[in-house]
Parts: C-alpha cells; structure tokens; sequence
C-alpha cells in the first residue's frame, strides 16, 4: 500500500512493475485506467497517470489510442533484469548489515540462505549467495 | 499547459490592526485539486472569501477567470463555496438548498445530489435547522460536488462527519473529479486524511504563503533521522533542522532537503534510522514556531548543502526550531 517514504507515482510504477513481474499482468494484457487506479488506491488522478506514463516511458507499457493501457512484450524480462542488478544493494547489502551486527558470519549465513532455498525449492535464493560472497 | 483559473497579485487584507493576510500572490491551474493549509487564524478562511468575493481586498489584485470577481454574475456562477459553518433561511429543507443551488449553478446535477444525499442518509424533508452538525457538513458537501462548478472551494467540509462520511466524501470527490475534472481548493486541518487527493499544496501561515509547490515536492523534502545523540548530530550538522525531539540517549531530527542515495547509505552504515515525514508532519513543523514574534523575516538563504532548490528552499524559515 501506499506509504510515506517515496513520491506516491513511484510506488504506483512499482506496484504495476511488482504484478508485471509476478504475472498478475501478462505481457499484453490491459491495465487499469489511471482513473480506476486513482479510485482503488485514494490518490489524486494525475499522481496515478504520471506512474503510469513513467512506465510507457520506459517501454513497460504502451497505449493503445482511445483503448488503454498495455503491457509490452519483453516487459518482463527487462524488470527481472534491472531487478537483478538492484538485488545487492536492496537486499544483500542490508541483509549482510544485519547480519554483522547480531555477529552471524558469512558461514552461517550461507547456511542460512542454502537452508531457506531448500524449503522453498526455489533457485533464486542461490544465486543471491553467490552474489553475496 | 493548464490554464490560470486564478491569479492573485500582492493580495493583502487589514482587519483593525491584524494582518490577515499580506502581499499574498499566488496562481491556480484548470483542473487541479488544491490543499489549502494551515493553522486556526493563518487566513486560509479569508483568502478564500476574497477568491470567491465574500470579502474585501484591502489592497492587491484578484482575477478569476480573467476578471474582476465582485458581483460579476458571469463569474460568481461558475465558483462554488463551501463554508465551514454554512448559513440558510431558517425554514430551509436540504430539498430547498438543492433547489436553489440547481437555479444558480448551471452544471448541477440532480441525479447526483440525490445520490449522495441518500449515500449520506441525509433527511431531504427536515428543517436545516433541526439537523445534526454532520448533517449539515452533509448538506454542503453535497452541494459542493453536485454543482460540478469549474472552480470549488471545500473549507474544512467535514466538520461532525464521522470517519465513514468522510472517507465517503473524499471517495466521491475524487471519482466525480476523474469523470469531470474541475478546479478544488480543499482547505483542511486532517492534513493526513486528504494529502494523498491532494496535486498541489499551498501552506499559509500568519497570513503569507509559506509553501506552494506540488505535492510529490513536498514529499520527500524532509527526512526523519534517528539514532544516538552525537551520530545524529554530526550527521546533521550544517543542514537546516526543522525539528529536534529525543529519548534518553536517543535523538531524532527532522532535516529539510532529500538524501542522496550516498548519503542514505553513509547514514545506514552509521546505523542511523531514517523515516519518513508526512505532509502533516511537515505541515507541523513548517508552521511551529508560530509562537515566534510576529514580523520576523525568515533569514537569508542559509541553507547551505540542502542539495535541492525546490521552491520550499526559497521559503526555507529558520533554521532549528524547538
């Protein structure tokens, strides 16, 4: 939801990018209007459309005249990618930072990590290790 | 892009030897919605009575709609105001108030009046009179949005709506606008209630205009940052500190001016926490020190690394308050 600590229009642009990225909105598919996005999440119209038009600016979506909004083709893959590379610094870097101060060292960490990866089957936990170590 | 709807040039307005508002200038744009804000007597109520030619200039220049707004039909009906403590004739009914209101303002919508008076359980049929405080915030509210005027003006519209009400209001607020966007100045004191409605935001104080900048500026202008006293306060030194508060060992400052993503990390690597300010927060702490002596200047630009030149910068006030 809507928080404090960034522009609104920026959150609303992650938010669309966030269900881009988990399929919530498959390349191709409509998006909201800026309007429906103002309604659902309270905020000023014009707040809602420059998140959207931040994204069209950048190739994640485009319009269709007098349709709507769309999701581009290889959206998807351009998110995961930009998103890989803030992963250390979001992610990574504060982990290894608290990490320190409760005096976990990199060992158990990576225990950690290999154990949470496991549980969750997923591959996406291994490759922050390496990206960590 | 957007046309001016209203420009105001070295507005001020003398009441005996109060300064209600001074040299006051300031332009609003078609089709945007305005917070009008600022504490109890800044001149928020005043400076719309004058707008919407319910009250006199003592000096300084008023155009709405490119004219003059002093029993200027053509102008008065595209302009709605609602007052806080709205007053009708005595053996007026909400019926009577819509009905007149349907008469002046020329894009009323009677389907929608009567929506929301049913959505706001208004009693259509009893004395104005006879209703209750939140009603009769009601009652404004409705004509408020249902006259569509081109340019409309909420002051503190919700006095005695309860929570539902107002989240009612404010939802219907912003779908009529998306439907038929029109001009709103909303004047509030729930600043955190309406902030995110809110494009642009003008704050006054002590009868002049303190900030006037959009919203997404705003945010973001100040940081909260917390941690132990002597870390704070060598990170902070030679910004402008809006506000200090602190526990025990403990401080927080409130400091104007965004963080670069160096700086973020430089305070998170001296374990220093950073928080966001609300436009209430900043609200509050903009317009603190109205305890202060009247006719103090705000101080030369001393604002030496604040890094950004937002407009706040140009009315940056002085430096720490307590």
């Amino acid at each position: 939801m809507i928080d404090d600590s960034r522009p609104i229009f920026v959150q609303i642009a992650e938010m669309i990018e966030n269900d881009i990225v988990d399929g919530v909105l498959p390349e191709e598919s409509q998006v909201p209007s800026t309007n429906e996005f103002a309604a659902f999440h309270r905020i000023n119209p014009a707040t809602a459309a420059k998140g959207v038009n931040r994204l069209v600016d950048d190739g994640i979506l485009y319009k269709k005249r007098g349709i709507g909004m769309f999701v581009a083709t290889g959206a998807r893959a351009v998110l995961v990618g930009r998103r890989r590379e803030e992963f250390y610094e979001q992610y990574v870097a504060p982990l290894a930072r608290e990490a320190r101060k409760l005096g976990i060292d990199g060992e158990q960490l990576a225990d950690m990590l290999a154990r949470e990866s496991a549980a969750s089957g997923g591959g996406a936990a291994t490759r922050a290790k390496e990206g960590a170590l | 892009m957007s046309a001016v709807v209203v420009e105001v040039e070295k507005l001020s307005r003398n009441y005996r030897n109060v300064k209600a508002l001074e040299d006051v200038s300031l332009t609003l744009q078609q089709d945007k919605i305005y917070g009008l804000l600022g504490r109890n007597g800044a001149g928020k109520t005043t400076l719309m009575s004058i707008l919407t030619a319910q009250g006199f200039a003592s000096s300084g220049d008023v155009h709405v709609f490119g004219e003059h707004p002093y029993e200027n039909e053509r102008i008065l009906s595209r302009i709605c105001f609602i007052r806080e403590s709205q007053k009708y004739p005595d053996d007026f009914k909400p019926v009577h108030a819509f009905k007149a209101a349907a008469l002046f303002y020329r894009n009323w919508d009677q389907g929608l009046a009567e929506q929301l008076a049913e959505e706001f359980q208004l009693p259509m049929k009893r004395r104005i009179k006879k209703l209750s405080r939140g009603q009769l915030s009601a009652v404004g509210v409705i004509i408020g949005l249902a006259s569509r005027a081109e340019l409309t003006f909420f002051d503190e519209p919700y006095l005695g709506l309860d929570a539902v009400a107002r989240q009612l209001f404010y939802d219907r607020l912003l779908a009529d606008y998306a439907e038929f966007p029109r001009t709103i100045v909303l004047s509030s004191h729930l600043i955190d209630e309406v902030a995110n409605l809110l494009e642009h935001v003008i704050i006054i104080d002590k009868g002049r205009i303190l900030i006037d900048d959009d919203v997404e500026n705003i945010r973001g202008s100040a940081v909260n940052i917390a941690g132990t006293a002597a870390r704070v306060e060598s990170f902070t030194a030679g910004r402008t500190v809006l506000h200090r508060e602190g526990i025990g060992a403990l401080v927080s400052h409130t400091v104007e001016g965004a963080l670069s993503a160096a700086e973020r990390r430089e305070a998170q690597e001296l374990g220093l926490e950073l928080g966001p300010v609300s436009l209430q927060q900043f609200v509050i702490r903009k317009t603190l020190d109205a305890g202060a002596p009247l006719g103090a200047e705000p101080p030369a630009d001393d604002a030496a690394g604040l890094g950004n030149g937002t407009s706040a910068r140009k009315h940056a006030r002085t430096g720490a308050t307590r």
